[in-house]
């Protein structure tokens, strides 16, 4: 019973860092779904966390202890879903554009994601002289569990799925519409052709490029968001730049894990949330605690391994994923 | 007459570059018919169509649907003016179901699968196709694909249907569910446009027939006073006198002998059925046949490049001896001591590094040589320069990108590479293809070179001319079976187009 | 079709043939992307509230004006510059090895317990060639591993290498907190005794010298050996490798031994030279700043020492930069950055000219 209990709250608590995972992941899987394969997802998501920081701090600076926390919440996603989506723009425009190879742009965006998001955060933290932060009232709206009592006291479930923060089921909601998006919709089928078979949907008079960005762009900033959910629920509202390292990384690694569906992508998520910090909930004695932390990274290596020895047509990426389409080149 | 006319086409001419691919070319499709497009490759049959479906634009000339002046600048606007083409080369979504695919890029269409379903229902029913519209394209055969690639056609409401090869994938079977389809069509009153090169097809399915040759117009007959001669000798022409030279070699021995090579495509088709013959040393085998009918995969399966699934390969030996090449891979049969040169179709892909010089490329041959960890770059050097004089090859320096050469250059380097250490067995795909006339007879010489200093040359071709002229015997190819060995100083081009076509050079082959 | 009939303001033609444009004018444009991206970089200098001329300047002055400077610039660019050699011939072959990183921190850890088992025993010059070789070992050994993988199952090499990165680092952590650490609770394992240090020339750990040698080394094995040969193959077409006969998979194992080896030696290097001991931050982010060093001297060994040294330079000098005007250090990252996307995009007014609606297209 005690080991049920700690799997509960294991997973419980792994909801958090899975919220901002689950944003990387779905984010992902809608840019990859256009065939561009964006690797710069970890500096995407480090912006997201920063710029999803100052802009409530900056509004509740302006505005005092009148602020209120929903503007603030919006502020966030905003701003981060925002700044995803110009670092989107800018892969488009280099990918599709200019037609630079998309692995070594996407590293290219890790690099400058990275650097931004430490300039600001280390610009903002001059700027007001010490930790960038919010007031204890923003900290608690940003993190609240807001669901009912009595579902939270549902035995095993009610402490994972109603225990979370408003992130969490923003995130799943994010899912699920992205699931229909892309198999109910005409505009989601054609943008999976579009990373199907770009002669495919060119000769049916798609247009490519628009798809492309649009997916890369929306893709961007909803990853982006993840970075703001880490930074505002699990690290509790401060910028600390190191702890946000491999994060994006882990997402694309999890679009994979998924086979690059948004419902697969959620609980997937949290599953791997739990993998990181198990380490904390369940203790195997005698066993290095630091050798533990590299759980979640094994466990993503025997992943990628299995999904490549296996063949099944179904769960294969876009086809065309991570080639650039030309025209005249056909 | 005049209402019955789907289509007309006034003077259309396309050139690519100093090609001409269709020289002032008139053409009227009339509704209620099935016309056969009638032509050798490259006779500019795709090229004339692809300008009715929107892929190019016509340099001069004027189209007219129903009479009046139309523009056709993209596959939408063909839609719109109810032309359809089915391509060689599907154009499908591999993971998308039937009816997906089929309302792929319709604008004005909500995603209602059901509706969808019903209308597809509707429209095999009214030709008699079989589709299941939830069946996953990647699940498909190739039969079925097509018929989702003219389904998707018509419920874009097109009147006018091109169909470019449809019978080049199909079994006999499934050709003749197609054909009565097609006439169902025809008495719906579409108007059907059949690209072919297959004569048995034309004549059991087609109402006219309009041949182009070398990209000119020659003329349109009506099927029923049509035979298969009669089209033959129109698509072909008169044999035209090259005046190649083709000295004999004194002493022709076999040096590679092919028995019941079968092989199987990744997709499980057959690609050879069956193939046997033997190379001579000291003469030139030419092999013909229509494109995609086994060619590629017979040369790649002697070097050792495509799987082979049964059948042997034997390269004799000077004293005798045979060397089996099946189960080899090309550094294994190199060791063995098999000399072979190989000018594949794909010069860049293939032959070449692009992004090298002609140093570099000719060390694609020879970078194993020596024991030593370095390669040696004083041999390949000393090559280049030979090539380089010796074939002319217009070329900066011999560190000049190759691909950025233009394509006769690029083909004077990989045939001077292969020619180069006087292989034994030399295998050549195309390699006059896109080259200028001068540049041709030069590869001409090159290869009737390597014949009289005794080597076994095999060229693939698709001008049956040159075939006729250049090549000692020929081995023609239909839908992966040898269908003849003649003796090009024998033959006629009339007999080679009938065995290109029919299988034993009987109507409707054996299956 | 009503709008069908315009021509687009620009259309694109591809340069082939005669049409291509000189040495002298890509050059030209490539110089120029990275001046364009060096007034690009003004911009966060710019929101930091400082004058970009005068922080241009500091960081300049702040990596080369004094020699204690340049001996931290150069042991800022020693390693960036031999994790750039070893992913080249990666790069090279389409491979995206972006594990540099864990291979340089396993070279680490081989070449550490080598030191801490046997420098009480081994005289200096064995126990570093020793460390050296162990180095190398475990280096090579942490780069197979995703090669191989790529080779057998066509693995993504990308996720791989990265996760493997992560490993690496982990297992530091612990070797730092457990089995090798030194006094119990500091988390730090004891410096190296002397005899496992590599000697100082000039001032600097001798491993500049080593790098050099690298440099020279890769450069002969990417242009003049039959394995240099194979990759530049491979990278350009896999099929025209298949058709020369080589077996692909073997090379990108070997490939792969070949980059971690080097990665490996770096390793070794900052553990025996510039740090005297292991920690998990030995490799310190070089591993990903290398790609960019790699990709803007487009593989090209000898053009590898002015990037890295201007990457060191611009790293180093950022710091000057952060404790003389308050401009966060970070925006060495934001300019590496920018520069590798200015070189990306560039490449394409090499490859591609453009044609603007009206004027005559020439001929070609």
């Amino acid at each position: 019973m005690s080991f049920l209990n700690s799997v509960v709250l294991l997973f419980a608590a792994a909801g958090a860092y899975g919220t901002a995972l689950m944003f990387g992941t779905i984010g992902e899987i809608l840019t990859e779904k256009s065939g561009n394969l964006n690797l710069g997802v970890e500096g995407i998501m480090y912006m997201g966390g920063i710029f999803g920081l100052i802009a409530p701090n900056m509004y509740e600076m302006a505005v005092g202890d009148s602020a209120s926390p929903f503007v603030a919440i919006i502020l966030a996603i905003l701003a981060s879903f925002a700044v995803g989506a110009i670092a989107g723009a800018l892969f488009s425009f280099i990918t599709v554009t200019l037609r630079a190879n998309q692995n070594v742009t996407g590293l290219a965006m890790t690099t400058f994601g990275t650097g931004v998001a430490k300039f600001a955060g280390e610009l903002r933290r001059m700027q007001v002289g010490g930790y960038v932060t919010l007031s204890n009232k923003m900290k608690f709206a940003f993190d609240k569990h807001f669901m009912p009592d009595f579902l939270k006291k549902i035995p095993v479930i009610g402490k994972i799925l109603f225990d979370q923060s408003e992130f969490f089921y923003l995130a799943i909601i994010a899912a699920v519409l992205l699931h229909l998006f892309l198999t109910k919709t005409k505009t989601g089928l054609y943008l999976r052709s579009v990373g199907e078979s770009p002669v495919t949907a060119d000769a049916a008079g798609i247009n490519i490029t628009k798809y492309k960005y649009l997916a890369t762009m929306i893709g961007g900033g909803i990853s982006a968001i993840g970075g703001m959910v880490y930074t505002m629920t699990t690290a509790g509202c401060v910028w600390i730049e190191a702890s946000l390292a491999g994060t994006g990384w882990l997402a694309v690694a999890l679009v994979i894990f998924c086979t690059w569906r948004p419902i697969n992508g959620t609980w997937s998520s949290v599953l791997f949330g739990a993998l990181m910090i198990m380490y904390l909930r369940i203790i195997i004695k005698g066993f290095p605690i630091e050798l533990y932390k590299i759980l979640p990274y094994v466990v993503t290596i025997v992943v990628l391994v299995i999904t490549s020895m296996k063949n099944i047509k179904d769960k294969q990426p876009p086809a065309s994923l991570g080639l650039n389409y030309f025209r005249e080149d056909r | 007459m005049q209402t019955n006319c789907a289509i007309e086409l006034k003077n259309i001419r396309k050139t690519f570059g100093s090609v001409v691919a269709n020289d002032e070319i008139n053409l009227q499709i009339n509704k209620g018919e099935i016309l056969c497009l009638l032509g050798e490759n490259g006779s500019g049959k795709t090229t004339l169509m692809n300008m009715l479906s929107g892929i190019y634009q016509p340099d001069s000339g004027e189209i007219y649907k129903e009479g009046s002046l139309v523009s056709i600048r993209s596959p939408r606007d063909a839609y719109a003016l109810g032309i359809g083409m089915i391509h060689q080369h599907y154009h499908l979504v591999d993971v998308f179901t039937a009816a997906q695919n089929i309302i792929l890029g319709m604008d004005d269409q909500k995603l209602d699968l059901s509706a969808v379903n019903d209308k597809v229902k509707e429209i095999c029913d009214r030709y008699g196709f079989h589709v299941d519209p939830k069946k996953k394209v990647y699940d498909m055969s190739v039969s079925q694909k097509q018929t989702i690639e003219i389904v998707k056609v018509l419920y874009r409401g097109a009147e006018i249907l091109i169909l470019d090869e449809p019978t080049a994938v199909l079994t006999p079977q499934e050709t003749d569910k197609l054909f009565a389809v097609l006439r169902n069509m025809k008495k719906d009153n579409k108007a059907i446009v059949l690209i072919t090169h297959k004569l048995a097809e034309v004549l059991a399915v087609s109402d006219k027939v309009a041949i182009l040759r070398k990209g000119k117009y020659i003329g349109i007959v009506e099927t029923k006073d049509a035979t298969a001669q009669s089209l033959t000798d129109m698509m072909v022409g008169r044999a035209v006198k090259l005046n190649i030279n083709r000295p004999v070699y004194d002493n022709p021995h076999d040096k590679l002998v092919v028995n019941g090579l079968t092989v199987v495509d990744n997709e499980g088709v057959s690609r050879l059925d069956n193939v046997s013959f033997t190379a001579k040393a000291g003469e030139i085998l030419g092999v013909a046949g229509i494109a995609g009918s086994g060619q590629r995969e017979l040369l790649e399966s002697i070097t050792g490049l495509y799987p082979i699934k049964s059948g042997s390969i034997k390269f004799v030996n000077e004293d005798g001896s045979t060397n089996e090449l099946v189960g080899k891979t090309p550094m294994q049969i190199r060791q063995a001591g098999v000399g072979m040169g190989f000018v594949p179709e794909d010069r860049l892909g293939m032959g070449l590094v692009g992004s090298m010089g002609m140093t570099s490329n000719m060390m694609l041959r020879s970078w194993r040589n020596g024991r030593s960890i370095f390669f040696n770059k004083k041999s390949p050097e000393a090559l280049a320069n030979k090539v380089w004089k010796n074939l002319e090859v217009v070329t900066p320096s011999t560190d000049f990108p190759v691909r950025r050469m233009s394509g006769g250059n690029i083909q004077k380097v990989l045939v001077g590479r292969e020619i180069a250490s006087r292989p034994p067995v030399l295998l050549t795909a195309y390699a006059v293809r896109g080259l200028d006339i001068n540049t041709s007879y030069a590869i001409y010489n090159l290869l009737t070179d390597q014949k009289m200093s005794g080597s076994a040359v095999m060229y693939v071709g698709e001008e049956l001319d040159v075939l006729l002229e250049l090549c000692d015997r020929i081995l023609v190819l239909c839908g992966g079976k040898v269908s003849g060995i003649v003796d090009a100083r024998k033959t006629t081009k009339e007999e080679i187009g009938l065995l290109m076509t029919t299988v034993g050079g009987h109507e409707g082959g054996e299956q | 079709m009503s709008e069908a009939g315009k021509t687009p303001l620009i259309r694109l033609v591809k340069r082939v043939k005669g049409d291509m444009i000189s040495p002298r004018k890509i050059w030209a444009i490539r110089i120029g992307s990275i001046l364009f991206a060096f007034i690009l970089g003004m911009i966060p200098i710019l929101m930091a509230g400082s004058n970009p001329f005068q922080s241009y300047g500091i960081i300049i002055s702040g990596a080369l004006s004094k020699p204690g400077y340049i001996r931290q610039t150069v042991k800022r660019a020693v390693p960036l510059l031999g994790a750039a050699l070893a992913i080249a011939p990666c790069f090279k072959m389409r491979f995206w090895n972006i594990g540099a990183e864990g291979q340089i921190t396993m070279g680490a850890i081989f070449a550490s317990a080598i030191a801490i088992w046997f420098q009480d025993s081994i005289p200096a010059l064995p126990l570093l060639t020793l460390m050296m070789l162990a180095g190398i070992a475990g280096g090579a050994l942490w780069a197979f591993i995703p090669g191989f993988f790529k080779a057998k199952y066509n693995t993504n090499e990308t996720l791989f290498t990265l996760m493997m990165n992560y490993i690496a680092i982990g297992i530091v952590r612990w070797l730092q907190g457990g089995p090798w650490e030194g006094r119990p609770g500091t988390q730090i394992i004891p410096m190296f005794k002397d005899n496992a240090r590599l000697p100082n020339v000039f001032g600097i750990y001798c491993g500049w010298i080593i790098v050099l040698i690298l440099v020279v080394v890769v450069h002969i094995y990417m242009n003049f050996t039959k394995h240099g040969y194979e990759v530049a193959v491979i990278g350009d077409s896999i099929n025209t490798a298949r058709y020369a006969g080589m077996n692909v998979g073997w090379v990108m194992m070997r490939t792969m031994l070949f980059s971690g080896a080097i990665c490996g030696c770096v390793g070794w290097m900052l553990v025996s030279g510039a740090n005297g001991t292991l920690n998990a931050d030995v490799a310190g982010g070089v591993g990903f700043t290398a790609i960019t060093v790699a990709w803007l001297s487009q593989l090209n060994s000898f053009a590898m020492i002015i990037i890295a040294g201007i990457l060191a330079i611009i790293g180093k000098g950022s710091t000057t930069l952060q404790t003389k005007l308050n401009v966060p250090a970070s925006v060495a990252d934001i300019v590496s950055g920018i520069l590798l996307f200015c070189m990306l995009g560039c490449e394409f007014f090499i490859n591609y000219r453009m044609v603007f609606r009206g004027k005559k297209e020439g001929k070609v």
